[in-house]
């Protein structure tokens, strides 16, 4: 069948196009968009009009989506397991801190230094951590994130220690737009970071460089024989995964203007792996379903009681893991091949 | 203080330390070593032995050493339980889902713990009869009950590896670590045997838990808190091992001493640098089965 997407292409002669609408329309095409694919911005735009008392939370939740996206890179696509990926958030977040904190309060500039640092720091670790596999994969990943928090809390003259970095100038978005108490702004800004983001992955997927790495997944001595660079395919994989991970973590920052020790910590890297479970591994918008739902439910269940909400998000956990491989959307994937069978039968 | 004391004090609380992360490290050793699952619940079966401790000593006023062992034998039962209802089923799953079915379970502990015994953590009331300080000859004096760790410690050792190495059944667990299918196919019952490992582990990890009590801190967050270290130790070590946990607890826990006394600014630093460069050199630990 011959999507909407291969009839545009070949009706669109590249030369006719401006430049940047022309990457944008490729970057959109890469495959066919379907309508559901626009639910998570309309129910983000209905955000901002009906529910303005939660701008602050919801900016968390989009920066938590950001950091999930970040993560399904490498694990629902790569396949690559670690117990680390808060150091690269928590790179990009005192990045973020420490240049609002020393003078460089321009927010969007700040925001590409942050994840060009984090991707660098992707790049090396990666580069040592990849070279092993299971369990020593797991525990290197770790250590990336806890040597990184041991040395944060160790320079307390640069990054506050465990008090956290306060004392953050963070300039107008674009030089307009104040960061209101309200959080307006900040939701704005990281529901357009998210966008950009989404839409590059999406891309990025579904390009021969993410079918590759899906090959690699599920057979990387095959893909070896067929010539495709496995080493490089998953550094490069590490390496954007830890730059938007980085963006994410330098939104955070500069949305609340404040970091402290946590962002290193394994609770957080934990917490993405789990977020990512209960949305649904490898398919993009479980990060949406999970880190929305995750970070809602802890927001109302927390509240007087913290204890509680670990509970119920454990035995959820649980039960994900041994009646629903999938998550959530994988779930509601399965109610709807019953219903489809049914209407069959 | 001399620098002999300052040095003989840091191998001395170092080896207390690293006989409680031995004994609680070696079980999820052998567990992840035999049944391929990465069980970051460990510590919570370490933590369930602690509070079943407490419990007993306060409530039904059970003298100190029986109570370890009941405690032991307790958190082996429950985890006999978890075994059959949760991780057979997850034996053959990805490394994900027994890190994030693991992750549940952490949680649940957490927040039961919570409930039960609230926020603040238990004291474990250690008996008189080993309670005190043994002074010596030269000014060193020890507390009597981290000699007690450190002898526990190397009676699990000693116990664990002359079952391993010179038992029927240490053999039935060497071959299935080495190749289950094999050791399957020559009529080994693995089920009976991985229930049986899996509660090995787990009382061991309540032994560590229930004696260490008094070195980490019985708290409803301890199975998150120490779980790094637990993980570093097996790690480094290798899995499926026993010496391996044994050295590497020793290392980890008499170099994290020394350089958090002798460097106070830099010393959380050294156990992740070692791991690093461990890890780098031998992916599969010091003492592991490649």
């Amino acid at each position: 069948m011959m999507t909407h997407s291969d009839v545009m292409d070949s009706n669109v002669p590249a030369a006719a196009t401006p430049g940047a609408t022309h990457a944008i329309h490729q970057l959109l095409s890469a495959r066919r968009f379907r309508p559901v694919e626009a639910l998570p911005w309309l129910l983000a735009a209905a955000v901002y009009f009906v529910l303005p008392q939660y701008f602050q939370l919801g900016a968390q939740v989009l920066i938590m989506v950001l950091f999930a996206l970040s993560f399904d890179l490498l694990l629902g696509y790569g396949g690559i397991v670690t117990l680390g990926h808060a150091a690269y958030f928590g790179a990009g977040a005192y990045t973020a801190g420490l240049l609002a904190r020393y003078g460089w309060g321009e927010p969007l500039s700040a925001l590409l230094v942050s994840g060009l640092v984090a991707g660098m720091l992707g790049t090396l670790a990666g580069a040592v951590i990849l070279r092993t596999k299971g369990l020593a994969l797991l525990m290197l990943g770790m250590a990336v994130s806890l040597l990184l928090l041991e040395l944060a809390n160790t320079a307390t003259d640069i990054t506050g220690g465990a008090d956290g970095l306060q004392g953050m100038d963070v300039r107008p978005l674009l030089g307009q737009f104040e960061f209101d108490m309200l959080g307006k702004t900040a939701y704005i800004y990281s529901l357009a970071v998210l966008f950009l983001a989404w839409v590059l992955l999406r891309h990025l997927v579904n390009s021969p460089f993410g079918r590759s790495l899906v090959g690699i997944r599920q057979n990387p001595a095959r893909m070896q024989a067929l010539g495709v660079s496995v080493w490089g395919r998953r550094l490069t994989a590490f390496a954007i995964s830890s730059a938007l991970a980085g963006i994410a973590g330098a939104l955070s920052a500069q949305t609340s203007q404040f970091v402290s020790l946590s962002v290193f910590s394994l609770e957080l890297s934990g917490m993405v792996i789990v977020m990512l479970e209960m949305g649904g591994v490898g398919r993009l918008y479980g990060a949406f379903v999970g880190a929305t739902v995750y970070m809602v439910a802890q927001d109302t269940l927390s509240k007087d009681q913290p204890a509680t909400w670990l509970f119920w998000i454990g035995l959820l956990l649980i039960l994900l893991v041994l009646f629903n491989r999938g998550g959530l959307l994988g779930l509601c994937d399965t109610v709807r091949r019953r219903i489809a069978h049914k209407e069959v039968s | 203080m001399n620098t002999a004391n300052i040095l003989v004090g840091i191998a001395f609380s170092g080896a207390a330390y690293a006989m409680v992360l031995y004994m609680t490290s070696v079980g999820l050793s052998v567990t992840m070593g035999l049944l391929g699952v990465a069980n970051l619940a460990h510590g919570a079966f370490a933590m369930a032995g602690g509070y079943l401790l407490v419990t007993l000593m306060d409530r039904l006023e059970v003298p100190f050493g029986l109570a370890v062992v009941l405690a032991c034998v307790a958190v082996g039962a429950i985890s006999l339980v978890l075994e059959r209802w949760l991780y057979a089923r997850v034996y053959k799953a990805t490394e994900l889902d027994q890190v994030v079915l693991s992750m549940g379970l952490i949680f649940v502990g957490t927040a039961v713990a919570h409930f039960v015994f609230g926020a603040q953590p238990v004291r474990v009331a250690i008996p008189d009869a080993i309670g005190g300080q043994l002074a010596l000859a030269g000014g060193f004096s020890f507390p009597v009950y981290r000699l007690v760790l450190i002898a526990t410690g190397l009676a699990v050792f000693a116990a664990l590896w002359l079952t391993i190495e010179k038992t029927l059944v240490g053999a039935r667990i060497r071959s299935a670590v080495d190749n289950r299918a094999m050791a399957e196919a020559l009529g080994l019952n693995s089920k009976r045997l991985f229930a049986a490992v899996f509660a090995l582990g787990s009382v061991l990890a309540a032994l560590g838990g229930a004696m260490g009590a008094d070195v980490m801190a019985i708290e409803p967050e301890y199975a998150l808190k120490h779980l790094v270290y637990f993980l570093i130790v097996v790690a480094v070590g290798g899995l499926g091992s026993v010496k391996g946990p044994f050295l590497a607890a020793l290392l980890l826990g008499v170099g994290d001493a020394a350089c958090k006394i002798l460097a106070p600014g830099f010393g959380g630093i050294f156990i992740y640098i070692a791991l690093f460069l461990i890890l780098l050199v031998k992916p599969n630990g010091l003492f592991g089965r490649a």
